[in-house]
């Protein structure tokens, strides 16, 4: 799983039907210290984000899988939020 | 998933057996900022995009999850068409506008 800020949102009326009811942020990626990571990209929600939050992301074909009650067609799913980061000192995240 | 704008469609005759019948649509990858790019894919189109219109791409094999891609050699497919994109509290793209 990868960080990201979450720094929009997108509106969709005609989307596949497994995707209502699910947000669509504009992503960030980011490091651990919040600089960006790549363009920026469309991510699902599944927990709940709100715009400007930092969130943890998993990518590629595990990105159909978080809910349980179906499958989605997503490369970019949001599985959590984070509320603290600990980095040691050493710089090892 | 990715922004991209429908710039043209694929006329295609000769296809694989399980690609007859789906529309292949020209989709120029774009930011939140809607503006061109110099990166272009050939998509599957699972909710009826039409040309001009932003919509969401799909990669890779999650490609397939839309339900009637199931079983379709596809890794690019639109699953959405947008009707407004809001970037760091801003208003950046609304359709028709």
């Amino acid at each position: 799983m990868k960080l990201g800020r979450i720094t929009g949102k997108v509106w969709a009326t005609a989307k596949d039907p497994k995707l209502i009811g699910l947000t669509l942020y504009v992503m960030q990626p980011v490091d651990e210290y919040d600089a960006p990571l790549g363009p920026e990209i469309i991510a699902v929600d599944t927990v709940g984000s709100r715009e400007g939050d930092l969130v943890y992301w998993v990518g590629g074909a595990e990105a159909t899988f978080p809910m349980r009650e179906r499958q989605i067609p997503s490369d970019a799913t949001i599985v959590g939020l984070v509320d603290r980061l600990d980095i040691q000192a050493d710089g090892m995240a | 998933m990715e922004l991209g704008r429908v710039e043209g469609s694929i006329v295609s005759t000769a296809k694989a057996g399980r690609l007859k019948g789906y529309k292949l649509l020209l989709v120029n990858l774009i930011g939140p900022d809607t503006k061109p790019s110099n990166n272009y894919v050939v998509a599957v189109d699972a909710v009826g995009a039409g040309e001009g219109e932003v919509v969401i791409v799909v990669r890779g094999s999650s490609a397939r999850q839309v339900d009637d891609l199931t079983n379709i050699p596809t890794d690019t497919s639109i699953v959405a068409i947008v009707d407004s994109i809001e970037h760091n509290g801003t208003t950046v793209f609304r359709k028709g506008a």
